[in-house]
């Protein structure tokens, strides 16, 4: 007979071993195996069945561990990725394959998909590709484009090469935790049962409020160790990320200005916090109007914002070079064009998350993180403690992509902490993920552009005005970055172009891979395409007349003597651009059905760094006394590859191998300032101070032999080996005085890009380098259903030198499927697409086979010429998916993304419905 | 606030007569609507009910318990008039979705874009619902009444799917229409049940899923279709307003009534033709 079950334990078997709990009713199998079973290699994602990073095998079926209760086990078997990589031999020979394959970058995903190809792989050992796309479509990845999943699961060749020098295809030196699911992300550090935050939030885009009894209502609560409002932030009660902008309250103060912006917390014991009634506290709503688009926010007597932000411009970017009325007065032809985007979520599969303590009256925040050294000093500000007392360890992060550059969880787990003077965790739900961490800012633009008969540009005017959200994050990045790049890597002589931040009710808009670029890429490819077309020119060659050179001036007036490899990226494609144009065009005359086939291609630029403003990054190495080499790398690797990439280059310049390096951090108690994951800016800059610190270590050691540049050192015995031309030394280390860090040999070394300040036309010297890029995509319409299905991309990247092709092809297949989702699926809209089953971002069937072809023409600055990739990966994919719908149909669609609704209702001519 | 796990249907209904528990199936939409907010009810957990699981063969036709999930159906031995359930069943969210998922439980939930109810619609299917003492059927179109309604009275449970007896010869297709290629709503979905008189459709039923409150057949279309070959359907003129009369789709984030419509009517024309030609399709 039945009998309640909050006292009868679940039996069940995990990874082979019987185990038992005592669940709460109704607990879900993910929070049991992660919380009372210590089965951290489960991943949450999104507690809805819609990432599958909780994916295990129950009694060999793979399902959401976050859609099963508990209870509903009993009896069964449970394997997580965990306990089949110790023991599963199809799961080994596939961790083997993923790192092979660079199959896992930031590793959230990993374990989702490993157990679901494990489950495969069982059944049916040799799969086509389609098998494993269905067997895989269940898990979301948002880093690696699918592609070197589908290779790792296929177990086709690697492709693996070389000692980890520069140009080594090597594994990721930091890959093996994430296949053998130890790797700890923001949420997998706390001790289970540690104290927890919730955050109460507004369910307005904007509304008053006030705050009731709070105390009395933690008297009522049992369980509930803290409240924390604005009256608990000791310091200014403010973060931001850009000094002059510092806008966005901790804890609102009487007034919210988005839709789930934070007004207060709680923190309790894991029961309470899962228990609590949030519709039970006390705080009292009144809705107020909210403006939700750029021109309700402009219109006369808009309200505003922010006080000091006059007609809610939050600022403005302005460039001009020659005269743009004159060069599109001189045209022959000019096409203009208004083109819009929306909200873009970066969708990163782990939600923020962290955990923090006070150690000695210290305060440590664990978290997931793309700045380190920012947290520390917004914590500074927001917590009026000295620097000294905080100390930032950041954890793994599952995916990044700009908006883990601000705060999200740290400020809530410190103000916990220090109240309760208990450790405490934080994970964002993957609603409160979407509704308040930042957006790819929506854009509206208007852009002319002319040339001349003879297919030479001349005049480009453009205005796009950028919806910032609520507060102003890296919108002034934004709108500063977009006026320097919206004339794509071309020369153009007479060009504007002003940009504009504007605040709504909205989400903020901050960071996301490319800073508006892509969607400036998309105004100005487009009407490049529409140019080439009135001009009755090849759309590529149209591209080509007209490409930055060496020794021709940005329309910042810079001028790159060297390095611009835009032409090199084109003339890469032009293989496959003339037989995929002629494939499309005769499958298209041969049709009497629906489907149209199209090839696109387009072009992108990033200046690699902060624009026009310091942004140094310093590496620090040592050699302790038994001969260890010892690299404190405190870029912050989100999947992208720092980890490896940095000692790859610090290894060369030292002239070792990389794997006799030991690399620690990322911890700012250790680890120097290597500046922020962004602007693709850490294998430029943080590379550059790698590699200057390998070169001084280098030099140290060979100084104290007075041995010559060339000879080879082996470290390792209590001895490093010092072999020159003719003679040999031993250095025996022991002998030698140690420093602070217990190192007999130590360098540090910075790197901070040469720029210069740009003046009030927005020319200067912006950045030290660019990386340039190149798409060509191929896809197929379904003109009677408005769907498109891409059949291939042909990527071209001018990287410099390649440090790591295999995780530069990585970095190349995520931005193209960034790129993609931004073109055919993703709009985030506050209030409406909150969870990833509404917004949608491409799944392992949606993503074609990838053609990468990596372009190097070296640059000066770089570190043996490299260029920094992370955004030029995904700036022209959405421009050349456009153009290949406009090859297809014959129709120009300016407004993504392009769903099969809309480009259904432009084939027919209506602009929407 | 316990958690109930009977082991018959009898003692699954009392208990739901006492407890006011919260009905746990596959639990792949339970746990999404429940999100981060606390379980105040207890839960009775269907799991273990034997007689609730499987597909057997009656005397009047297909009998489908309803705890069996989306993964076993696609696995089970049925003929030809099942190909669009089976078809439905693998595009049901993703594989980890398929292995949880009931049919009942979908069925239950009652979303407009339920990817089981098109082609169930299209088989006639009935639904068995058990109270204290007794059982009653109703015609799946009776039984979802309206966005996340059922015509399910406290204290009943649903215990099976019936699939009335089709000729062997019957025929059926489904198509699911999306913005991605797996774990999607669907913005659209048609399924086809058909008999073959040779190269002619004898009788048609079609289901539209997504484009109205509750998935409709559309008797207008399937009355046009009869004595069509394959090649007439495809030059068959679909007019809305008799042939997709009962459907009335809203605009949402996934797309415009318009464009439902449009799609809908060559979305119905290609899953009748490949159906007839046994052919898979563009999707």
């Amino acid at each position: 007979m039945n009998k309640p079950m909050q006292e009868v334990l679940t039996r069940f078997d995990l990874n082979g071993e019987a185990v038992q709990v005592t669940p709460a009713t109704g607990e879900r199998l993910s929070q049991s195996l992660r919380e009372r079973l210590g089965a951290r290699d489960v991943k949450v994602g999104c507690d809805a069945g819609d990432c599958g990073a909780c994916t295990v095998l129950l009694d060999g079926a793979p399902v959401c561990a976050c859609l099963v209760a508990t209870q509903q086990v009993e009896g069964c078997s449970v394997e997580t990725l965990a306990g089949l990589a110790e023991t599963d031999s199809v799961a080994s020979r596939l961790a083997e394959s993923f790192q092979d394959h660079g199959a896992a970058q930031c590793g959230i995903c990993t374990p989702g998909m490993m157990v679901s190809a494990v489950a495969l792989l069982r059944e049916t050992p040799e799969p086509t590709e389609t098998q494993i796309q269905d067997a895989l479509g269940g898990v979301l990845c948002r880093c690696t484009g699918y592609r070197k999943i589908i290779d790792a699961v296929a177990a086709v060749p690697s492709r693996l090469d070389g000692q980890g020098g520069i140009g080594g295809s090597i594994r990721r030196l930091d890959g093996l935790p994430k296949v053998t699911g130890q790797e700890a992300f923001g949420d997998d550090v706390a001790p289970a049962g540690t104290l927890e935050v919730r955050l109460i939030r507004s369910p307005y885009p904007h509304a008053a409020f006030t705050l009731g009894d709070l105390e009395g209502w933690q008297a009522t609560q049992r369980g509930i160790e803290a409240v924390l409002t604005a009256a608990d932030v000791p310091g200014r009660n403010r973060f931001g990320v850009i000094p002059a902008f510092v806008d966005q309250p901790v804890f609102a103060e009487g007034v919210t200005r988005f839709r789930g912006e934070a007004v207060a917390a709680v923190v309790g014991t894991p029961e309470a916090i899962r228990a609590l009634d949030l519709d039970a506290f006390p705080v009292t709503w009144t809705e107020r109007p909210a403006t939700l688009d750029i021109v309700s926010a402009q219109a006369d007597g808009a309200a505003l914002l922010h006080e000091d932000r006059a007609g809610n411009v939050m600022c403005g970017g302005f460039v001009a070079h020659g005269d743009a009325d004159a060069g599109l007065a001189a045209a022959d032809i000019v096409v203009e064009g208004h083109f819009q985007s929306g909200f873009v979520e970066h969708a990163y599969i782990e939600p923020e998350a962290g955990f923090a303590q006070v150690v000695d009256g210290r305060l440590e925040i664990h978290a997931c993180t793309q700045a380190p050294v920012m947290d520390l000093e917004s914590m500074e500000d927001i917590l009026g403690m000295e620097r000294g007392q905080i100390r930032i360890v950041p954890t793994a992060v599952g995916g990044g992509f700009g908006s883990k550059l601000d705060i999200s969880v740290q400020p809530y787990l410190a103000l916990g902490a220090l109240k309760t003077g208990r450790p405490v965790r934080l994970a964002y739900s993957r609603v409160e993920s979407m509704q308040s961490t930042t957006k790819r800012h929506p854009s509206d633009i208007h852009l002319r552009i002319g040339a001349t008969r003879d297919g030479k540009l001349s005049g480009f005017s453009f205005y796009g005005e950028f919806n910032t959200g609520a507060y102003a994050s890296w919108g002034p990045t934004v709108a500063n970055r977009v006026p320097v790049h919206a004339s794509g890597p071309y020369r153009i002589a007479d060009y504007r172009a002003e940009a504009k931040g504007i605040h709504t009710h909205c989400p903020p808009s901050g960071a996301f891979r490319g800073f508006g670029v892509p969607q400036s890429a998309i105004a100005q490819e487009s009407l490049f395409d529409e140019l080439a077309g009135r001009l009755e020119m090849d759309p590529l060659d149209f591209r080509l007349l007209n490409v930055l050179e060496d020794g021709q001036p940005t329309v910042c007036g810079q001028v790159f003597q060297q390095g611009v490899g835009i032409r090199q990226c084109l003339e890469a494609l032009q293989p496959a651009w003339r037989t995929e144009r002629a494939a499309a065009e005769a499958f298209n005359a041969a049709q009497t059905g629906p489907l149209r086939r199209g090839v696109g291609i387009a072009s992108g630029w990033y200046g690699c760094g902060n624009t026009s403003l310091p942004n140094p990054s310093t590496i620090r190495a040592g050699v302790l006394p038994d001969g260890t080499v010892v690299l404190h790398q405190g870029a912050m690797d989100i999947g992208q590859g720092a980890n490896t990439v940095i000692a790859q280059i610090f290894a060369t310049a030292l002239g070792v191998s990389v794997e006799t390096i030991r690399i620690v951090g990322p911890d700012t108690d250790i680890t120097p300032d290597a500046g922020k994951t962004s602007a693709s800016r850490q294998t430029f800059v943080s590379g550059n101070a790698a590699r200057l610190c390998g070169t001084a270590l280098r030099s140290a050691i060979l100084r104290s032999v007075n041995a010559g540049d060339e000879a080879a050192l082996n470290f390792g015995g209590g001895q490093i080996h010092v072999a020159g031309t003719g003679e040999v030394h031993e250095i025996a280390l022991g002998d030698l005085q140690q420093g602070d860090l217990g190192y007999v040999f130590e360098a540090v070394e910075s790197y901070d890009p040469p720029t210069k300040p740009l003046d009030a036309n927005g020319q200067g010297e912006p950045y030290a380098q660019f990386g340039y890029a190149a798409h060509l995509a191929v896809i197929e319409v379904d003109t009677a259903l408005g769907t498109i299905r891409p059949l291939r991309f042909v990527a071209a990247h001018d990287v410099g030198r390649a440090i790591n092709p295999m995780l530069v092809e990585g970095q190349i297949h995520g931005g193209i499927a960034q790129g993609l989702g931004m073109a055919l699926m993703e709009e985030f809209i506050p209030g409406r697409t909150e969870n990833l089953h509404d917004y949608l971002i491409p799944t392992i069937g949606d993503i074609p086979p990838i053609e990468s072809v990596i372009v190097e023409v070296p640059d000066a600055h770089g570190p043996y010429g490299a260029k920094g990739l992370g955004e030029h990966a995904l700036i022209p994919t959405a421009p050349a998916l456009l153009n290949a719908i406009a090859h297809a149909t014959g129709t120009r669609i300016t407004r993504v993304p392009v769903t099969p609704s809309r480009l259904s209702a432009a084939l027919r001519g209506d602009t929407d419905e | 606030m316990s958690y109930l796990t009977p082991k018959s249907t009898e003692e699954a209904l009392a208990l739901l007569g006492q407890a006011g528990a919260d009905v746990l199936a596959g639990g792949t939409d339970f746990f999404p609507s429940r999100g981060t907010r606390p379980q105040t009810r207890s839960i009775l957990d269907l799991g273990q009910i034997d007689s609730l699981r499987g597909i057997e063969k009656t005397a009047r036709g297909w009998r489908i318990g309803a705890m069996t999930t989306w993964s076993q159906i696609q696995r089970a031995d049925l003929p030809p008039a099942f190909d669009a359930l089976k078809r439905a069943a693998r595009e049901v969210g993703s594989v980890q979705i398929q292995n949880r998922g009931t049919i009942a439980g979908n069925l239950c939930n009652a979303s407009p874009a339920a990817d089981g109810v098109p082609p169930l619609l299209a088989l006639n299917a009935e639904v068995e619902i058990g109270s204290p003492g007794a059982t009653r059927r109703v015609a799946l179109s009776d039984f979802v009444t309206g966005v996340r309604r059922v015509a399910l009275s406290p204290g009943e449970l649903v215990l099976a799917v019936h699939v009335p007896s089709l000729p062997d010869d019957a025929v059926s297709h489904f198509l699911k229409l999306g913005s991605r290629r797996y774990l999607v709503i669907s913005i659209a979905m048609t399924a086809a049940v058909l008999e073959l008189d040779g190269p002619r459709i004898a009788t048609a039923r079609v289901a539209v899923g997504a484009c109205s409150p509750v998935a409709q057949r559309l008797p207008g279309l399937e009355a046009a279709l009869v004595g069509l070959t394959a090649a007439e359907v495809a030059a068959l003129p679909v007019v809305p307003e008799t042939h997709l009369a009962p459907l009335a789709p809203i605009a949402d984030v996934r797309g415009s009534a318009a464009y439902r419509m449009r799609a809908v009517a060559d979305l119905c024309r290609r899953t009748v033709i490949a159906a007839m030609t046994g052919g898979t399709t563009d999707e």
